[in-house]
């Protein structure tokens, strides 16, 4: 195969991978981050405790999370046929993967919402605020450095997911590596595809790094942002001297 | 302006697996307006559990908390959550925390501005009002600095800025000083004194440094496992004999130089110190006096002087001259050896 025979093939993969992680990205956050966040405040106590509330999220979350993609897309296709109209195409794998991917998000959330300082929010609550203010003035901005972490760690994820979607015909880089790379022993086709899935993942891992850094970095504090969880950056015990009267 | 009555928290009420712990014993507390009231104990006396049921962070047991006027118990409702009434409670009640509690993705003039966000302020109206505070506090330069940019002590003005942006009557200090050195402490108690007498604020503190107490409080209770032993304001507190506070707040130390000596604590306020009472009590009785240990202070605003002094004899033998200072009007301590001297009063020796 010829470089001019690879190259539309590939820049069509290309598109089709952006198009079916970018959607499927787009709503695993949207869906992903109420449900971590509920997660949080119904958790024993949370703001909105309710244990019945917490263990079934916490369930159903677990089960969508322990099922392989490729099942899932097979069990998702009822679903699928009635959201999309059809089964097969990028649209339509769009939807297990967004759906496999939310509980993925889901659990990144809590986690990174879990290492919010709770003297914050007990100090909004000390000031009249509701939940819903401590939801958007503290939970999400002081956590926004892992829950960017925890967004480049899903878009990645579903680039590897992504690459099951050709079973049901939505294209890919991934699809184009099976296809020709292993089914027709175009070994070279194969290895750029590697390549360009390497060099993608890499500059998205690289600006996700980059913007969780200069987040929580800002105001002089420096170093790694740590990858999914934050550390609380406690105040040194400056005090102990002067402690005792 | 604060009023609790018979405030009861036990923690594991609700019938939950785990152990009881009371940590609020029926604490009758009464801060009045306009002044600074300390509370002070040592960890796990249940300090920090009082100061979060006055408005209501904690849910107390039993009891009812009262705030300018307002119950607040009966603001709270049944369930976890606070109801509206209560809320509105809470941001006429500043806060201020031993670790800040500063939002460390806003920056210092947005953390000021974040109670007037929650009260529905117009923004310019919250910029206006952020940066008097600011400058109120001494940080008007530092108004667009993050929180991790500033030191220990600039980080509490700005949560002492943040507190009061609500005009809030009453402000409560949760351990206020107890994350900085001992300088950054004394400037910031003193912009707690000033702003109470400023604005007229009232200061519910709690701590366990005793300094605090003494450089800044009016009245001053003392907790002990869940419970006040000991209230009143400084002076009262100073003129009570065998006060466990006042000893610890103005300690003297000396111990008796043998078995048959008696070591009396002598107290001065006001008129009585500036009698010559020591050398009157040796040429009256004549006897000899060692002074063990002496020191004049200002609590609370008030010059006092303690002297611990030791007279020959046993305590039988010297009944007459102890009588004879307490004629003069002098608060008398009689120290007695074998009596191991309070915890408190030891660690404020140290």
């Amino acid at each position: 195969m010829t470089w001019s025979e690879m190259q539309p093939l590939l820049s069509q993969a290309c598109w089709d991978t952006l198009y079916m992680v970018g959607w499927s990205t787009l709503i695993a956050v949207v869906g992903g981050l109420p449900l971590g966040i509920l997660l949080v405040l119904t958790d024993r106590g949370g703001l909105l405790q309710n244990v019945v509330a917490n263990k079934v999220i916490g369930q159903v979350v677990n089960i969508a999370r322990s099922m392989p993609f490729i099942i899932l897309m097979v069990a998702l296709m009822t679903f699928t046929r009635w959201v999309t109209g059809t089964t097969i195409g990028r649209e339509a794998a769009i939807v297990p993967l967004a759906i496999g991917a939310i509980p993925f998000f889901a659990r990144l959330v809590e986690t990174a919402v879990r290492e919010v300082d709770g003297g914050l929010v007990e100090a909004v609550q000390a000031m009249g605020g509701n939940t819903w203010t401590i939801v958007r003035k503290v939970l999400v901005p002081e956590s926004l450095p892992s829950l960017i972490a925890s967004t480049t760690t899903t878009i990645v994820a579903l680039i590897g997911y992504s690459a099951m979607a050709g079973t049901v015909g939505a294209g890919g880089l991934g699809d184009i590596a099976i296809r020709y790379g292993y089914q027709r022993f175009e070994t070279e086709l194969m290895w750029i595809t590697v390549a360009i899935l390497a060099v993608v993942i890499s500059l998205i891992q690289f600006a996700g790094d980059f913007a969780a850094r200069s987040l929580y970095n800002r105001g002089g504090r420096s170093g790694r942002a740590p990858k999914l969880r934050l550390l609380k950056a406690k105040e040194p015990a400056a005090a102990d001297i002067g402690k005792v009267a | 302006m604060i009023t609790t009555t018979g405030l009861t928290k036990i923690y594991g009420a609700d019938g939950s697996r785990g152990r009881q712990i009371t940590a609020l014993d029926g604490v009758d507390l009464h801060v009045r307006e306009g002044e600074v009231y300390g509370v002070i104990g040592q960890s796990g006396a249940g300090k920090s559990s009082l100061i979060r049921c006055i408005n209501l962070l904690e849910r107390p047991t039993a009891g009812t908390v009262s705030v300018a006027g307002q119950d607040l118990t009966a603001l709270a409702g049944r369930g976890p959550r606070a109801g509206k009434e209560l809320r509105q409670a809470r941001s006429r009640i500043g806060m201020v925390f031993q670790h800040f509690n500063l939002l460390s993705s806003r920056t210092v003039q947005d953390n000021v501005e974040l109670p007037l966000e929650i009260l529905g302020t117009s923004g310019k109206e919250r910029s206006r009002k952020a940066l008097e505070l600011l400058d109120l506090v001494g940080l008007a330069d530092r108004a667009g600095a993050y929180p991790a940019q500033l030191s220990g002590g600039q980080k509490q003005r700005v949560g002492i800025a943040r507190a009061l942006a609500a005009d809030p009557k009453v402000l409560l200090s949760d351990e206020a000083t107890s994350a900085l050195d001992p300088e950054t402490t004394r400037s910031i108690l003193q912009l707690l004194r000033d702003l109470n007498r400023q604005l007229g604020l009232t200061v519910l503190l709690i701590t366990h440094e005793m300094d605090v107490v003494k450089s800044i409080c009016d009245s001053a209770a003392l907790m002990e496992k869940g419970r006040i032993v000991e209230s009143g304001t400084v002076s009262e507190l100073l003129a009570t004999p065998g006060s466990e506070l006042a000893a610890a707040l103005f300690p003297v130390g000396g111990e008796a130089a043998g078995p048959d000596r008696t070591v009396i604590d002598v107290t001065f306020q006001g008129e009585a110190a500036t009698q010559p009472v020591i050398s009157q009590l040796s040429r009256t009785y004549n006897i000899d006096i060692s002074i063990l240990g002496a020191a004049i202070d200002t609590v609370g605003g008030l010059q006092v002087g303690r002297m611990r002094i030791e007279l020959p004899g046993r305590y039988e033998d010297n009944v007459v001259p102890i009588g004879f200072l307490r004629e003069q009007g002098l608060q008398i301590d009689v120290v007695d050896a074998s009596d191991a001297k309070p915890e408190l009063a030891k660690e404020a020796v140290k």
